[in-house]
């Protein structure tokens, strides 16, 4: 079996999944929850089993004096008020409100209030947070690879396949999101990071591989030591991928509907780090070892990329 | 005894431990100073409830110490214990904020309000001018602290009172006065009156009822306090003296007589809880820092537990769903890692219960990834040892083998997801963001214990079963 040699068949594919995401997240943005731009989030059920019309709340919300509000049932007898930052004075009262207008008793299913300037902190922190993870991997791997040759090369193959993952996991989030009317929340943060990790853990086993190949087979090339450590290590990242997302499967389908966004991006994100640990991250190593780059802007080199 | 069965009673001991720690009726530890009453304590996504973020609301760039945050925890969580709010959690967050957690409470405003407000009261010497009560003033403290400063050198014991007030006093005024300044130009002018005496000089604080039927909040002041009082009471028969809070006049009553005793009392127009929450307030001394609420969140106890009988139910599927496959994959040591897999399920079970872990819905998506992750080091040795045998090995030594080449990728690949969950944690506990400390932790320990459970246990019992059973040294039961 020889997966190295069509690197560049699964480049493409990569970019395949990969652009479009961009593109979802350029058009559409990456609609952030309240939990990076502050506000408030009010979740009602109406003990009538009947909600009132969204744009009856809305009109009641506005003579409140809080404008911004957006008002979408959930279910019959459920009301979601997005708007910015309430106080729980503020909550009390539109609660006791809605009570009087629906005649019913209504019961705060969740309330969750967060200020502007801790959640412009969280997207700050979060993205500090990921370059900290990135660096300290590639640093880890630098050393833990260091018994070979270009020990750094592996670390910054590793940080690409999971920049990959991360990107593939950020565009599907805009894509889905977006038609699902997802919103990326802290869980959605903790998903990324999570991902993160697999996509690691995973290329760190093909890699290990590797560093132990290269000092047995002396007479292959660099080339073939890697196919042939990919190819031996493919049952286990198809079976380890396959518990993995057994698990995650059964999260999405019976864990209900708080932790489905959640399980739904691990699963996107599990798969792409499998797929990005066999198919990218041994692939760079192959083509950063040829100098490659060489032959991209000249297409009459190019079938020389796809010879072995 | 060979190496084994040493193993194999080591991993029965600890195996012992973890069903005895996940048994439901189990009576707690109590050795010493040292208490765990080994109960699963759930989360508040879980249980329902409400988690408030506080922060210190003074201009940027005002250093806060980390002993004052301390203790404006310490007064915060004796006030809640005062008011009669059972099981709440208080822990600062970073430099300047303190979460609070409240479970099983959706609706805690008033809770929250008396807990967050300051609670600095002064008595102010009016003469004959009386104030209405909500009047906003600004309070001048300059003459207690002369009067504190002179006490703490000639070393009276008023001297530490005097501490822990200072703090507040001068930088609570500055902060109210702070945002009606900008609202309107007019707020400038609220005037300024030099205090008598503060909170600090009062000894107990009781909720009374007249025969009125009215609240009142009587208080008794310390022995130096009272004759500071009793001195000025004496002096100013018929003046005003008013009552303010945080900078807000609560009543202004006329001196009648002089009042030697140091008894008094509040009357400003309260009802049951209101008059608590003051006697609260005082009684347990002013914040050292004036807090704000900065994030709220609050969890329907339905909701909760909806989510975690599905949570349940979920892990379950996948648990199962996973140990058919692995059975499916490797037979015989397949079987011996779903034993593993069992253990290593019980264990965390029991380790969330030990530490404590408080479980949060995402700390259960964090274990169950873990189940993955330490499904994935059987894998990996599982792999290795076909591998082995394929290239004509015994089938011990393919498992010794098997053992020994998986463990780099396994050390490698666990260690970068330690990492990970140690960046996850610091950046949690920066914002009291229990959600994403409480995955990070499930998925650290998962990873830890599975180093147990997966490569120690699962390797003596393989061992084990070769030696008693000479039927399944076959190569039909290795799936190879």
């Amino acid at each position: 079996m020889n997966i190295i040699k069509h690197r560049y068949l699964y480049f493409a594919i990569s970019l395949l999944v990969i652009v479009p995401g961009i593109i979802a997240l350029i058009v559409w943005g990456l609609p952030l929850s309240i939990d990076f731009t502050g506000g408030s989030v009010l979740e009602v059920t109406f003990g009538s089993g009947t909600a009132p019309q969204p744009a009856q709340v809305f009109d009641m919300l506005t003579k409140d004096g809080i404008a911004d509000s957006q008002v979408q049932s959930s279910g019959t007898d459920g009301l979601i008020i997005h708007s910015s930052e309430m106080s729980d004075e503020t909550k009390n009262q539109v609660v006791s409100e809605l009570a009087t207008m629906s005649n019913t008793t209504v019961t705060i299913s969740s309330f969750e209030s967060v200020g502007p300037v801790i959640g412009q902190e969280v997207t700050q922190r979060a993205l500090l947070a990921i370059a900290m993870a990135a660096l300290a991997i590639i640093v880890y791997i630098t050393f833990a690879f260091r018994g070979v040759q270009h020990a750094f090369r592996y670390g910054a193959a590793a940080i690409l396949a999971m920049i990959h993952d991360v990107l593939v996991v950020v565009g599907m989030e805009a894509l889905i999101g977006h038609f699902v009317g997802w919103e990326a929340d802290s869980m959605f943060l903790t998903a990324v990071l999570t991902v993160i990790g697999f996509s690691v853990h995973d290329t760190i086993v093909v890699f290990d591989r590797i560093r132990e190949n290269s000092s047995i087979y002396r007479r292959l090339t660099f080339t073939e030591v890697v196919n042939h450590s990919t190819v031996q290590t493919l049952a286990r990242s198809i079976n380890t991928q396959l518990t993995v997302m057994l698990c995650l499967l059964a999260m999405s389908l019976f864990g209900g509907v708080t932790i489905r966004h959640f399980t739904t991006i691990l699963l996107i994100g599990v798969f792409s780090g499998t797929y990005s640990s066999i198919f990218n991250a041994s692939p760079i190593l192959v083509v950063w070892e040829n100098h490659e780059w060489r032959h991209w802007f000249h297409p009459a080199d190019w079938k020389e990329l796809t010879a072995k | 005894m060979n190496r084994n069965y040493r193993l194999l009673i080591l991993v029965l001991v600890v195996w012992a431990l973890v069903i005895w720690a996940v048994l439901p009726n189990n009576p707690g530890i109590h050795i010493g100073n040292f208490n765990r009453t080994m109960k699963m304590q759930e989360g508040l996504d879980l249980r329902g409830g409400m988690r408030v973020l506080l922060q210190v609301d003074l201009p940027d760039g005002t250093p806060v110490t980390a002993q004052e945050l301390d203790d404006a925890k310490q007064i915060l969580l004796s006030r809640s214990n005062a008011l009669g709010v059972s099981e709440v959690n208080f822990q600062t967050s970073g430099s300047n904020r303190i979460v609070g957690e409240f479970p099983g409470l959706t609706n805690t405003s008033d809770v929250v309000a008396s807990l967050k407000q300051v609670g600095q009261l002064a008595f102010i010497p009016m003469g004959q001018t009386q104030l209405a009560a909500g009047t906003q003033v600004n309070v001048d403290y300059s003459d207690i602290l002369a009067r504190n400063a002179a006490a703490a050198t000639t070393g009276t014991p008023a001297a530490t009172a005097a501490a822990t007030a200072t703090a507040t006093e001068t930088a609570t005024p500055a902060v109210t006065a702070t945002p009606s300044a900008t609202a309107t130009p007019a707020a400038t002018e609220i005037p300024t009156y030099k205090a008598l005496l503060t909170g600090t000089a009062l000894s107990s604080v009781n909720v009374q009822v007249d025969n009125l039927g009215k609240y009142n909040v009587a208080f008794t002041m310390d022995a130096a306090d009272a004759k500071i009082f009793g001195n000025y009471t004496s002096a100013h028969v018929g003046d005003y003296l008013t009552i303010v809070l945080d900078n807000v006049v609560v009543e202004s009553p006329v001196i009648s007589s002089a009042i030697t005793d140091g008894k008094g009392q509040i009357e400003g127009s309260f009802t049951s809880e209101t008059a608590n929450q003051l006697a609260v307030q005082l009684r347990y001394g002013a914040l050292p820092v004036p807090l704000k609420v900065v994030e709220t969140e609050t969890v329907g106890a339905t909701l909760g537990q909806d989510s975690v009988n599905k949570s349940i139910l979920a892990g379950i599927i996948g648990l199962a769903m996973v140990m058919i496959l692995m059975i499916y994959f490797y037979r015989l040591p397949g079987v011996i890692a779903d034993l593993a897999l069992v253990m290593y399920t019980m264990t965390s079970f029991a380790l969330y219960k030990f530490i404590p872990v408080t479980l949060t819905l995402p700390g259960i998506a964090g274990f169950i990834l873990s189940v993955g992750v330490a499904v994935d080091a059987n894998i990996l040795i599982f792999e290795r040892m076909k591998e082995e045998m394929r290239s004509g090995r015994a089938i011990r030594q393919a498992i010794d083998l098997g053992w020994s080449r998986a463990w780099p990728a396994i050390r490698d690949s666990n260690i970068s997801t330690l990492i990970t969950c140690v960046i996850l944690f610091i950046f949690g506990s920066q914002f009291g963001a229990t959600i994403v400390m409480g995955f990070a932790i499930t998925l650290a320990l998962g990873v830890l214990v599975s180093l147990f459970t997966a490569i120690v246990a699962t390797r003596t019992f393989l061992h084990l079963v070769l030696d008693n059973l000479k039927f399944a040294e076959h190569p039909r039961w290795f799936a190879k």
